[in-house]
């Protein structure tokens, strides 16, 4: 491997540009909360453009990896700075800096201290400069490609992420502030906990992996693994496999692994709630594809059953709690529960079309699930409860936040023209052409989306106006700033998903041919 | 005890470049070489004569001057020698051949001496508590030998004695672990065992707040500390049965078979290996309480909890280095011929402490007994790096000693910050909402925290998976799964103080966070910065504990 290969470091300036911004953001002085507020949006602002270079200057058609970046780190444990992006890997840093200025303009108030406890407290501050952080190291975990900085920066996410949670609640809850508090942290210690022994666990494997191979370069290993010089006994592979598996499970989040999602979205204020589900779980579902598939290739094919019939418990099991829930932001979370099956059962489908879908479907779950999240966000705030029996009516006091809950609703349970639709129907071929049987079933899950949307668009926005929503006051500027873009993304992407397909579709070849899977011929023309 | 065995581990050692002396002659002691270890005793010597003749009123300033200028000047000294090249090509046996100057010793001194140095800032803190009768006072007893609660103690007090004698202890207590590690023979190395070990007792009993715990803690760590001291001591002799010599170099001969002069007395004694199991087992238990390896772990959480927090931050770090670079010598000098012996004890002990250590901690409610039990599953982690028995093993324990204790001294810094009326207040619900009330401070003690239970970009994460890694290229994959299986208990009680000092509303009576002085403010800032160095750009000081990774025989 060549000392770095491009001239301009530009994805370690796209991510270090958002880690920076969280210092300057977090050493803004206590009495400016605002000025840090505006430091935070235009960071992520610049981190967009930024990120905009990146896919501008990603050629679809070129090599593998792109944009490398290659410098020594720490010889001893064989570890090097190494970065470059494929075609998934740019839909995702695109994703993620496109949602964040809409997470911050969402959560402008959210950190507002209530009052003034000593002059050095600053939650504003540290709320944004959190934010910006997580962005930093989610970008730069898309963009790296040595198993050791990916590992590092796997868990290195979940500290400012639990601080997110456990610090910065949502206000609107029931029962006394106390028990709002123990059930925050709670919640932020359920979320660490599992990432954590799912990240431990991973490291066994990261070490183990070493010893097995050497370094840990994913080109350089993914070579000489397709080469046959690195050979692995069965029983070797399998387990290393299971230990990266269990950790990118437990993250995405999988059945059974899943329970912390909807305490940490419950609790979390709905746009570190967004923050979770849309982009950080996503570094779960990415690294499946590519650490996984690529130096595992034959353990996945013997673990694919097995994760079939999780991915399909997830689909099911999710989408029936969600059904099931009396709180919208829980709601919400096991409704993406719901959707990591898909995706997960999308990648290990090994068609393409699946893996193709499951890449879109991480980009358009991350828009819908802002769009939907983030208006959920703003009724909440307003009336100040997360039970949806105490909402009825909001169409008739506040009809622009009640329309875009319905398109954010339409697009989580598929609406043909729609983005998501285009990627749940892509997963669903991709896993047909090889798994009918499970194709069948997953197809429950979007009748079941269908019921719990619509129910909760139903039971909170139609029927009697309650009184205690009487008064709700419609979307303001601010929030139809961040609602507007996030639904025409969803309108452009569902009719004219080609941009995105045409980066994504050359990557998802590769990793098909790295666990050497042809597509299944179809069915006609096989019988001839 | 194969052929194939010798050399596979013969890498681990390589042959003085001048040979021991095996008879008595005039004695030859190579003075610069021995500089580190000569400078601090002296000093602490010196220290005596100035607690004797020095006006008390000069007495703090002239010994806190005195011992940062000893550890400092020592450091100088042993960097200079590493700079000579003592530490690679001149390694080599001194002292009449007790004492072994390479790298490993030389790295550990090092290691010792900067911690000490460190830690010495916290004993001189004179800031944390009000002043009383005028006189600024520090975390030690006026008068330690005053009955506490006694009118000679008031007296005592309302003088404004302080015990200055801490210094010049403390001088000593570094004086044996400096030689600990390096030491080349048994009887060096249970000599000093004792130096280092008496000074500890003495100053753990000499707490200014709630003596009478401290002296408890002392008596317990007494009388432990010298039924430790009588095996290790038990041990040296029935080994010296075994091979006719305590000589590191001639045992290890002895137990692989290749002596060359075989006298008639020692070939009736060296097919005895029941000898030779019992004392090395005897020799081994001594080193692992010193430790704190489970089983011989129940002292740690009464002392560190009653020991005043200062010494308390010295003892756990600097001692440990000491014992375990003693401990690897031992291992891999003198007896890589009983490897198939020793592996399978020290792979149930490595368990057991990683364990017991982290699923104890969990029940605790008091920081300090909470540090004492993390120490432990530290203890085990480092055993596991051990046990690996290669070169790699050897440089990622040095590694992992380095980064941790500037992670102790630290976060027990920290510890002494944290006070209320009844001087530290170590209980944990005492520390909710610290980082509302002080984020400053809680926001340093969590990055210690984070780093004990190994997160990346600390480093506790660099030396974790240096010595894991170390282990699993060493054959132990098992026991690297369940380090890492209890590295995950233990993050759950780290978190969970970060949990209370962040997450939790602070008490409206709950204690301040004294401002310190500069001395204090140096030792938790450097905590911090090597804690955080060592996480992100760790390949250095690897590089360091790469080259130091040679034992000389």
């Amino acid at each position: 491997m060549s000392e770095s290969s491009t001239v301009f470091p530009l994805l370690t300036v796209t991510a270090a540009l958002p880690a920076a911004g969280a210092i300057l953001t977090a050493a803004v002085p206590a009495a400016r909360r605002t000025a840090a507020k505006w430091l935070a949006l235009l960071v992520s602002l610049g981190t967009l453009v930024l990120a905009a270079f990146v896919v501008v200057r990603f050629e679809p058609d070129g090599a593998r990896y792109q944009l490398t970046e290659s410098h020594a780190w720490i010889e001893d444990f064989g570890v090097r700075y190494e970065l470059g992006v494929d075609g998934i890997g740019v839909a995702l840093i695109a994703l993620t800096a496109l949602l964040i200025p809409f997470i911050v303009l969402a959560g402008w108030h959210d950190a507002d201290p209530l009052e003034t406890r000593s002059r050095r407290w600053r939650p504003t501050q540290g709320f944004f400069a959190l934010i910006l952080m997580v962005e930093a190291m989610v970008i730069l975990s898309f963009a790296a490609t040595d198993v050791f900085l990916f590992y590092i920066l796997f868990e290195a996410m979940l500290i400012p992420m639990y601080f997110l949670i456990g610090g910065f609640g949502d206000r609107a809850h029931t029962g006394s502030d106390e028990n709002a508090a123990a059930q925050r942290s709670y919640a932020a210690v359920k979320f660490l906990l599992y990432n954590l022994v799912g990240g431990l666990i991973m490291l066994a494997a990261v070490i183990g992996l070493y010893v097995v191979a050497g370094n840990f370069s994913l080109t350089e290993i993914a070579e000489a693994r397709a080469s046959g010089s690195l050979e692995m006994a069965t029983d070797t592979e399998r387990l290393l496999f299971l230990g990266f598996f269990f950790a990118f499970a437990v993250k995405a989040p999988l059945w059974p692994l899943h329970t912390w999602l909807p305490n940490a979205m419950g609790e979390a204020t709905a746009p570190v709630a967004v923050l979770i589900t849309a982009v950080v779980d996503k570094v779960g579902t990415f690294a499946m594809l590519r650490f996984c598939l690529q130096l595992f290739p034959e353990a996945s094919k013997w673990a694919t059953p097995v994760i079939i019939a999780l991915a399909l418990i997830s689909i099911v099991y999710g989408a029936l709690l969600a059904v099931g829930q009396r709180d919208i932001k829980r709601l919400v979370a096991y409704a993406s529960i719901s959707h990591f099956g898909f995706i997960v059962m999308g990648i290990f489908a090994m068609t393409s079309q699946g893996q193709s879908g499951a890449t879109l479907y991480m980009v358009n779950h991350g828009i819908s699930t802002a769009a939907l999240m983030l208006v959920a966000g703003f009724l909440i705030t307003r009336r100040g409860s997360r039970l949806i029996a105490d909402y009825g009516g909001v169409q008739k006091v506040a009809p622009v936040l009640a329309g875009t809950f319905l398109v954010g609703g339409l697009a989580t349970l598929s609406l043909p023209g729609l983005a998501p639709f285009v990627s749940e129907f892509l997963v669903l071929v991709g896993t047909f052409a090889r798994y009918p049987v499970a194709g069948i079933i997953a197809t429950t899950g979007i009748v079941l989306a269908a019921l719990y949307t619509l129910v909760l668009y139903q039971r909170t926005m139609t029927g009697p106006v309650k009184e205690e929503v009487r008064a709700m006051p419609d979307l303001k500027a601010r929030e139809l700033v961040v609602v507007a873009p996030l639904i025409a993304l969803l309108l452009v992407l569902g009719v004219y998903p080609k941009p995105l397909t045409e980066i994504v579709d050359p990557a998802v070849r590769h990793t098909m041919s790295d666990v050497q899977q042809k597509d299944p011929r179809p069915e006609v023309e096989a019988a001839k | 005890m194969s052929a194939s065995a010798a050399v596979a581990v013969h890498s681990l050692w390589t042959t003085a470049a001048e040979p021991a002396a095996d008879r008595i002659g005039a004695p030859a002691i190579e003075y610069a070489q021995l500089a580190p270890t000569l400078i601090v005793v002296g000093a602490a010597v010196v220290g005596v004569l100035l607690e004797a003749f020095v006006p008390r009123r000069a007495r703090y300033h002239a010994q806190v001057f005195l011992t940062v200028v000893a550890l400092a000047a020592a450091f100088a000294a042993v960097v200079a020698l590493a700079a000579g090249g003592h530490a690679t090509t001149k390694a080599g046996i001194v002292a009449m051949g007790a004492i072994a100057v390479d790298g490993p010793a030389l790295f550990l001194q090092g290691t010792i001496l900067l911690t000490s140095m460190v830690a010495v800032f916290t004993f001189a803190e004179r800031r944390l508590d009000p002043a009383h009768h005028g006189h600024r006072v520090d975390s030690f007893a006026a008068e330690a030998a005053a009955v506490p609660g006694s009118d000679q103690e008031k007296a005592a007090v309302k003088a404004g004695f302080t015990t200055t004698e801490v210094f010049p202890l403390v001088l000593f207590a570094v004086g044996g672990m400096l030689v600990f590690p390096a030491a080349n023979d048994l009887l060096t190395l249970f000599i000093a065992l004792e130096v280092f070990s008496l000074p500890l007792y003495l100053l753990c009993a000499v707490a200014r707040r709630k003596r009478l715990m401290s002296q408890e803690a002392a008596v317990k760590y007494f009388l432990l500390g010298a039924f430790s001291s009588a095996f290790l001591l038990f041990g040296v002799a029935l080994m010296y049965g075994f091979a006719g010599s305590v000589s590191y170099a001639r045992i290890a001969d002895v137990v692989d078979g290749s002596v060359a002069d075989i006298t008639p007395a020692l070939a009736g004694t060296m097919g005895n290996d029941v000898l030779l199991l019992i004392g090395f087992a005897m020799v081994l238990m001594g080193l692992l309480f010193k430790v704190g390896a489970v089983p011989f772990h129940m002292w740690t959480p009464d002392v560190y909890q009653g020991a005043p927090t200062p010494v308390t931050g010295f003892m756990a770090a600097a001692t440990k280095v000491a014992a375990f670079g003693a401990m690897l010598r031992l291992l891999y000098v003198v007896l890589p011929g009983l490897r198939w012996d020793w592996r399978p004890v020290m792979w149930g002990v490595a368990i057991v402490t990683m364990l017991a250590g982290a699923i104890v901690a969990i029940t605790q409610t008091d920081i300090k007994r909470l540090l004492a039990y993390s120490s432990i599953a530290h203890a085990g982690f480092i055993l596991a790096g051990v046990i690996a028995a290669t070169p790699d093993g050897v440089s990622s324990v040095l590694f992992y000693l380095g980064a941790y204790s500037f992670v102790t001294v630290g976060a027990f810094a920290v510890v002494t910050l944290v006070r209320d009326a009844g001087g530290e207040a170590t209980h944990l619900s005492q520390w909710a909402g610290l980082g509302r009330r002080s984020p400053l401070v809680a926001a340093v003690f969590a990055v210690f925290l984070l780093a004990f239970a190994g997160i990346p970009l600390t480093s506790g994460f660099s030396g974790k998976f240096a010595v894991f890694k170390a282990a699993a290229e060493g054959g132990a994959g098992t026991l690297v799964v369940i380090g890492v299986l209890s590295s995950a208990i233990a993050a759950f009680f780290y978190i969970r103080v970060i949990v209370l000092m962040f997450f939790s509303e602070p008490k409206p009576e709950g204690p301040t966070v004294a401002v310190p002085s500069p001395l204090t403010m140096t030792t938790i800032a450097v905590g911090v910065a090597v804690t955080l160095a060592l996480g992100v750009a760790p390949q250095y000081f690897l590089d360091l504990a790469g080259q130091a990774g040679v034992f000389v025989r």
